[in-house]
C-alpha cells in the first residue's frame, strides 16, 4: 500500500548500510529522504521542518546499541520520534462527572462529520451508554434526513428542531439530553471553511452556550498542506480537545495526523475506516506511525535485538 | 506562523535587484510544496527554471514570470471551450472520493445549463449514501431539474442509469447529469461497479457524447493523483472539476494530475451556493497559487 514510501526510506536506509555508527554526514541524505518521504504523504512542509531537526538531534544523540545495525537504528529513531509527536498511547473519549458528556464535532464541508456522528453514537452504545445526536447542520441540503436516516439505521434518537437558530437547536437538544437521562450527546455541526468568519462565530456561540466536554474536530485524512491551516484556525477559535480522522479505509498515507497533533498538541481519538457506521476504530498513534512509514516488519526486528 | 507576502516581494527581499540564486529558488519550492504540487512536479518545475537561468540571468520579476508560464502551459490541455454539444445527447457522468462536492456541482451544472436552454435531466444513481437522493432532489428543485431516481433504498445504481438514459432519449433532453456515489479509488468492488455504470451509459446511448468528470476536493493532497489515475481507468474520465477553491487550499496537486494524466480541468468550485461554478481558467488559478502563502 506504500510502496513508494517505505522504497524511499528504504533507499535512505541503505546509504547507512554497512556503516558502523551514525554520524552527521552520513545522516544528511538518509533524512533528506525522510523529508521527501513525508512531504509524499502529506504531512505539512513547516511541521517535516520542525520533525527532521527532531530526528537529527534524536539520532546524533543516540547511543549505538549492540547488535544493531545504524541504518535499523535509525528507522527506530525516526519512528519512535513520529510516535512521540503523535501522542505515546490511546486517548479515550471525555467523560464528564455529572452526564450528558457533551460531544461538538467540528470540520470542513464533507470531512465525514455527520457519518462519524452516527459511528461515534454506536461506539459509545456498544460500552454500555445512552448517546443522543442532535442536528445542527440547517444549510447543507438534506444533512437533517441524513443525519435522521443514519439514527434510524442503528436505533439511536435524534433530535432535531427544523432549520431555525443553530445554537438554540444545540441548547435545546443537550437539554432534551438531560431529560431523557442520556450520558452522551453528540452535535452534528454544517461544514464550514476557517476562514468564514462568520460561520466560525456561529460555532463560537453554539460552544459558549452548550459548554462541550469534548471538541472533536472532523478531519478527511486524504487533506494535504491544509491540515495544519486548518487545524490551527479551529483550534484558536474553539480550543478543540482532539480529532478525528476519517476514510483511512483508502490508500493515503494520512500525514495529516502528525500535522494536526503537532499543531494543536491535541490527540487523534479515533479513526474512520469505512463509510458503514461500524467503521470507528481507536486510534493508535504507534500504528499511524507504522503506516505513514510503511515499515511494520523491520520495527520487531529492531525490537528483538 | 509566517508572514503572508507575495512572492516577487519574497524573492525581492532574498536576492534585491540581482538575479534569483539558490534561496531564491529554495523560496520558490517551499511555495509549490505548500500548494500541495507535490515533490515531483515541484522538482520539474524547478528544474525547469534552473535550466533557464543558465541560459540567461533572471531577477525576480522574470524568474516569476516565466514561472507562471510554466506552469499555465502544464495545466493547458486541449480546447479552453467546454460545453454540452446542441440538439443531441450529452451524459455527463460525475465521479469521485466521498465528500468530495459531487452532489453539489451536479446541483450548479444543471442550473447554469437550464439557464443556457439546454433540456436537462439528473439521474440519481447513489443509491446508497444516507440521504443522497434527498440532497440531489434539493439541488434539482433549486436548479428547476428534474430528477430520475428510484424509490428503494440500495438498489442497483447501473438499473438507475440505465432508467435515466431511456427517459432522456423518450424526451429528447440534452444534457443528462449522473451523480454516482462517492468511493474511494482502492475499493476494488465499487470501482467495478463504476465501471458497469460507464458500460451501460456506452451501451444504451451510442449516439451520446459522452463525458466521465473527476470531481476533486482542492484541499486533497498528493493522494488526488492516485484517484485521478484509478478513476480515469474505471470511468474513462474526460475531464476534472476543482472544487472547494473558496477555501485557502491551492488544489496544486491538479498541476500533477494535468502533466502526468494529461486530463483537462473543465470547472471550479468556489462555494456552496447554485452560482459558486466557474469555467477553470489557468491564469487565474496559477495566479491564485501563488498570491500569498
Ligand atoms: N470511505 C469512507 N467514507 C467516509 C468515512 N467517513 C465518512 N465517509 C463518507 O464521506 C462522505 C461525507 O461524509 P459526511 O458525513 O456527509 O460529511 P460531513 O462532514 O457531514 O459533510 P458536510 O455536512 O457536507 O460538511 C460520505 O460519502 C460518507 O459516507 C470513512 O471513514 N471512510
Ligand atoms: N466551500 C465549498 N464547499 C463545497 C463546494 N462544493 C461542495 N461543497 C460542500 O462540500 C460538502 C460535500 O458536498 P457534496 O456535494 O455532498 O459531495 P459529494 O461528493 O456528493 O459527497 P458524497 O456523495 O457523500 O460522496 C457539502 O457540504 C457541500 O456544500 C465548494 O466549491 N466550496
Ligand atoms: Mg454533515
Ligand atoms: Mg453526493
Amino acid at each position: 500500500m506504500f510502496d513508494a514510501l517505505s522504497e524511499k526510506l528504504e533507499l535512505a536506509w541503505k546509504k547507512l548500510r554497512g556503516q558502523d555508527k551514525i554520524t552527521e554526514t552520513n545522516i544528511q541524505e538518509a533524512l533528506r529522504e525522510v523529508r521527501r518521504a513525508l512531504l509524499d504523504a502529506d504531512v505539512n512542509l513547516q511541521v517535516v521542518k520542525r520533525f527532521i531537526e527532531e530526528v537529527r538531534e534524536a539520532a546524533l544523540g543516540s547511543e549505538v546499541i549492540m547488535g544493531v545495525n545504524p541504518d535499523q537504528q535509525f528507522i527506530k529513531i525516526v519512528h519512535d520520534e513520529l510516535v512521540k509527536v503523535m501522542g505515546d498511547a490511546n486517548v479515550p473519549i471525555a467523560q464528564a462527572s455529572t452526564p450528558p458528556t457533551i460531544i461538538l464535532m467540528a470540520g470542513l464541508q464533507g470531512s465525514g462529520k455527520t457519518t462519524t456522528c452516527a459511528k461515534l453514537a454506536l461506539y459509545l452504545r456498544k460500552q454500555g451508554k445512552k448517546p443522543l445526536m442532535v442536528a445542527g447542520d440547517i444549510y447543507r441540503p438534506a444533512a437533517i434526513d441524513q443525519l435522521k436516516t443514519l439514527g434510524q439505521q442503528i436505533q439511536i434518537p435524534v433530535f432535531d428542531l427544523g432549520k431555525t437558530d443553530p445554537v438554540e437547536i444545540a441548547r435545546q437538544g443537550v437539554e432534551a439530553a438531560r431529560q431523557q437521562g442520556c450520558d452522551y450527546v453528540i452535535l452534528d455541526t454544517a461544514g464550514r471553511l476557517q476562514i468564514d468568519l462568520e460561520m466560525m462565530a456561529e460555532l463560537e456561540r453554539v460552544k459558549a452556550t452548550v459548554q462541550p466536554h469534548e471538541i472533536l474536530l472532523v478531519v478527511d485524512a486524504m487533506i494535504g498542506q491544509e491540515a495544519a491551516n486548518l487545524t490551527q484556525a479551529f483550534h484558536e477559535r474553539l480550543g478543540i480537545t482532539g480529532a478525528i480522522l476519517t476514510k483511512l479505509d483508502g490508500d493515503t498515507r494520512g500525514g495529516a495526523a502528525l500535522s494536526i497533533r503537532q499543531v494543536s498538541g491535541q490527540p487523534i481519538k479515533f479513526i474512520g475506516v469505512g463509510e458503514k457506521v461500524e467503521a470507528l476504530d481507536p486510534f493508535y498513534p504507534d500504528r499511524m506511525a507504522s503506516r505513514i512509514l510503511g515499515m511494520g516488519d523491520i520495527l520487531s526486528l529492531v525490537e528483538k535485538a | 506562523g509566517k508572514t503572508r507576502l507575495n512572492l516577487i516581494n519574497q524573492l525581492k527581499a532574498l536576492v534585491g535587484r540581482g538575479p534569483i540564486d539558490q534561496d531564491a529558488i529554495e523560496e520558490i519550492e517551499m511555495v509549490l510544496l505548500q500548494a500541495d504540487v507535490g515533490i515531483d512536479a515541484t522538482e520539474r518545475i524547478i528544474q525547469a527554471l534552473q535550466k533557464r537561468m543558465r541560459e540567461e540571468v533572471l531577477p525576480p520579476e522574470e524568474a516569476v514570470k516565466y514561472l507562471k508560464q510554466q506552469m499555465r502551459q502544464m495545466l493547458t490541455i486541449g480546447d479552453p471551450t467546454f460545453a454540452p454539444q446542441r440538439d443531441r445527447l450529452n451524459v455527463w457522468l460525475i465521479v469521485g472520493v466521498n465528500g468530495a462536492g459531487k452532489t453539489t456541482t451536479i446541483g450548479k451544472i444543471a442550473h447554469v445549463a437550464q439557464g443556457s436552454g439546454y433540456k436537462c435531466l439528473i439521474a440519481a444513481a447513489d443509491t446508497f449514501r444516507a440521504a443522497a437522493v434527498e440532497q440531489l432532489k434539493v439541488w434539482g428543485e433549486r436548479a428547476g431539474v428534474e430528477v430520475i431516481a428510484n424509490p428503494g433504498q440500495n438498489t442497483d445504481p447501473a438499473a438507475v442509469v440505465f432508467d435515466a438514459v431511456m427517459a432522456a432519449q423518450a424526451r429528447g433532453t440534452e444534457l443528462l447529469l449522473v451523480d454516482t456515489a462517492g468511493r474511494l479509488q482502492n475499493k476494488k468492488n465499487l470501482m467495478e461497479e463504476l465501471a458497469k455504470i460507464r458500460r451501460i451509459i456506452d451501451k444504451k446511448a451510442p449516439e451520446a457524447t459522452v463525458e466521465a468528470l473527476l470531481v476533486l476536493d482542492a484541499t486533497q493532497g498528493q493522494n488526488g493523483l492516485r484517484q485521478a489515475q484509478v478513476f480515469a481507468e474505471a470511468a474513462k474520465l474526460s475531464g476534472v472539476i476543482l472544487t472547494k477553491l473558496d477555501s485557502t487550499a491551492k488544489g496544486g496537486i491538479a498541476l500533477a494530475i494535468t502533466q502526468q494524466m494529461h486530463l483537462p480541468i473543465r470547472f471550479i468550485g468556489a462555494g456552496e451556493g447554485l452560482e459558486d461554478l466557474r469555467p477553470f481558467s489557468s491564469y487565474e488559478f496559477v495566479e491564485a497559487l501563488l498570491s500569498e502563502y
